[in-house]
């Protein structure tokens, strides 16, 4: 098999959008979004209870997608949980260059939380795909929306 | 069962009859000689853009390196040379659809475009409160939104026609939907989502008996089969040049020229008047009143040479060939565990979508992507026909005069490594 294709996905990829986790919905939900990549139809809902201090205490996401869409819905919910909302911006930026750029280094990128992105850095076989960019984005552009009080993320128009 | 075991029985080998030397036409494709990831392309992809002969390619070189000027306008050299190509081409369109003039075929930028202009001139004057357009429930996109546009405007009605489980157009509930208030009924020729053929002979016979007009969306239905616009008795057909292996930018709107000169103008400028002063402008006669400003002049020449082309094998030979590579890869699809096809009517053109247990449609695309072998995934802007089959997302082969059965072996072959890949 295409060696680039064995980074796309891995069996961590694999496992993740096979058995997604955090695959529910939160009835008490502080904020939600829909996301919608309305070229290949993923579709998701991404739910967020937030503490008094403003951390996440919970994120949970409910849809159907490619493995690389509901694999990367699922390990966010896995890395977000207990960060800020700054941190959760902040590791969403990293996450984005890592995905776009060939040059990125976790650990030379300002304030990125090495270890989130540790795990993350599965994702980054999508670099070589650039059309799936968007399908490993959208439960980030989601999450992004629904903190900011808005009810619809759309990868058209989002990078 | 009865399909797996017959598409064993079928060679894979066989792909030219006497009438039809595949590898022939491929020859005439620069493209396909293109290696992908090291892999041969296999294009299945027709569906949505057809590649393109060098006949179509060295008629538009030609045209731009030897005698390209605007049309209809100057009286210069090329100017005239320009224009006779130009006018040529709607000659060899009208002869490629039988229509009863020249006069008839008006140039757009594809079948969108077409549509547009049906729904802007045509409805927006002939359509009121409470009046019907049926449409049916396997629209693209392009021939649902332009309606539902003039029902904002004008309050019309939009009737869906259903499709049972294959993927058939019900021609009952299609009868039982046509009522007084019935003023036309626009439908898909050939379905782009599922390859169904529409018993369009059917739906014309049946609203006509009510008055009603009747377009026909012929973007898949041209390039595998001949379309007769007088036999058919239908009021306008529409097609968009590239899948016919033209160029883009280029598309037909065919109609009957009684309704065509009784429509106003679609867009005003250049190019469309007989005369203009401030206080009144007097508007040509069909096609050129709806074919404002400067044209897509070397496109329309393109797409003439392309219609020379599939003329020239013959609709006969090719959809012979189709239809055989469509069976075949039908048969071997059946053939792989956990694979099912989405669109199975009586009768098809050579379109075969399909969807895999537990592999989501997009991971599908990029795996056998990297073995050169380009499908379409996605909703294939039918959406109202995915959500009618319960799948977000399908994949498709679509077919070309091209295409042969060992493309279909490289496509199946693919997806069995796809398979293997998610443990399938």
């Amino acid at each position: 098999m295409r060696d680039e294709l064995r980074d796309l996905y891995q069996e961590v990829i694999l496992d993740h959008g096979r058995s997604p986790r955090n695959f529910r919905s939160l009835p008490n939900a502080t904020c939600l979004a829909h996301g919608n990549n309305p070229i290949c139809g993923d579709m998701l809902v991404v739910y967020l209870d937030l503490d008094k201090a403003g951390r996440i205490a919970d994120v949970a996401f409910q849809g159907q997608g490619c493995a690389i869409s509901m694999a990367s819905a699922s390990m966010m919910t896995e890395v977000l949980k207990g960060k800020t909302l700054g941190e959760a911006n902040k590791l969403f930026e990293c996450f984005h260059d890592m995905c776009t750029r060939a040059d990125f280094d976790p650990a030379k990128a300002n304030g990125c939380d090495v270890d989130a992105m540790e795990r993350l850095s599965m994702l980054s076989g999508v670099r070589e795909f650039p059309i799936r960019v968007k399908c490993a984005t959208l439960a980030w552009h989601t999450m992004q929306a629904a903190v900011k009080g808005e009810q619809e993320a759309s990868t058209e128009g989002a990078p | 069962m009865n399909q797996k075991s017959s598409a064993v029985k079928i060679a894979s080998g066989d792909n030219s009859t006497a009438a039809f030397d595949v590898e022939r036409i491929r020859a005439d494709f620069p493209i396909l000689k293109q290696k992908v990831y090291g892999h041969p392309l296999v294009y299945l992809d027709n569906g949505a853009s057809a590649q393109k002969p060098r006949a179509v390619i060295d008629a538009m070189s030609r045209a731009y390196e030897t005698y390209y000027s605007n049309v209809h306008r100057g009286v210069h050299w090329t100017s005239q040379r320009s224009t006779e190509a130009f006018e040529a081409s709607r000659g060899k369109v009208a002869r490629f659809l039988n229509a009863a003039s020249d006069n008839e075929i008006v140039f757009a930028r594809g079948a969108t475009e077409a549509i547009n202009l049906v729904a802007a001139a045509w409805g927006r004057n002939n359509l009121n409160a409470g009046e019907e357009v049926v449409i049916s429930h396997m629209e693209h996109h392009s021939n649902i939104v332009p309606w539902q546009m003039l029902r904002q405007e004008k309050g019309i009605v939009l009737k869906v026609v259903p499709i049972d489980d294959d993927g058939n157009f019900l021609l009952d509930e299609y009868r039982k939907m046509l009522g007084p208030r019935t003023r036309l009924v626009a439908v898909t020729h050939v379905s782009n989502a599922l390859g169904t053929v529409v018993p369009v002979a059917e739906v014309i016979r049946l609203a006509h008996a009510k008055g009603a007009l009747v377009l026909l969306d012929g973007c898949q239905a041209v390039p595998h089969m001949a379309v007769d616009v007088q036999a058919l008795g239908v009021d306008f057909y529409v097609f968009s040049g590239h899948k016919l292996y033209g160029p883009t930018g280029i598309g037909v709107l065919w109609g009957r020229e009684d309704l065509l000169n009784a429509m106003p103008p679609y867009q005003g400028g250049g190019d469309m008047i007989s005369s203009v002063t401030f206080a009144k402008t007097t508007f040509k006669k069909a096609p050129h009143r709806f074919e404002a400003g400067t044209p897509a002049i070397v496109e329309a020449i393109g797409l003439g040479a392309a219609v020379d082309y599939v003329q020239a094998i013959g609709f006969d030979a090719i959809s012979a060939h189709e239809h055989g590579v469509l069976q075949y890869a039908t048969g071997k699809l059946s053939g792989v565990e956990g694979l099912r096809i989405i669109g199975t009517a009586r009768d098809k053109a050579a379109i075969v979508s399909f969807v895999v247990d537990g592999i989501h449609a997009h991971d599908l695309g990029t795996i056998v992507d990297r073995a050169g072998v380009a499908v379409r995934v996605g909703h294939h802007c039918a959406q109202p026909v995915m959500e009618r089959f319960g799948v977000a997302a399908t994949a498709r082969a679509s077919f070309g005069l091209y295409n042969t059965r060992a493309e279909v072996d490289a496509l199946t072959d693919a997806l069995d490594e796809a398979r293997r890949f998610f443990g399938r």
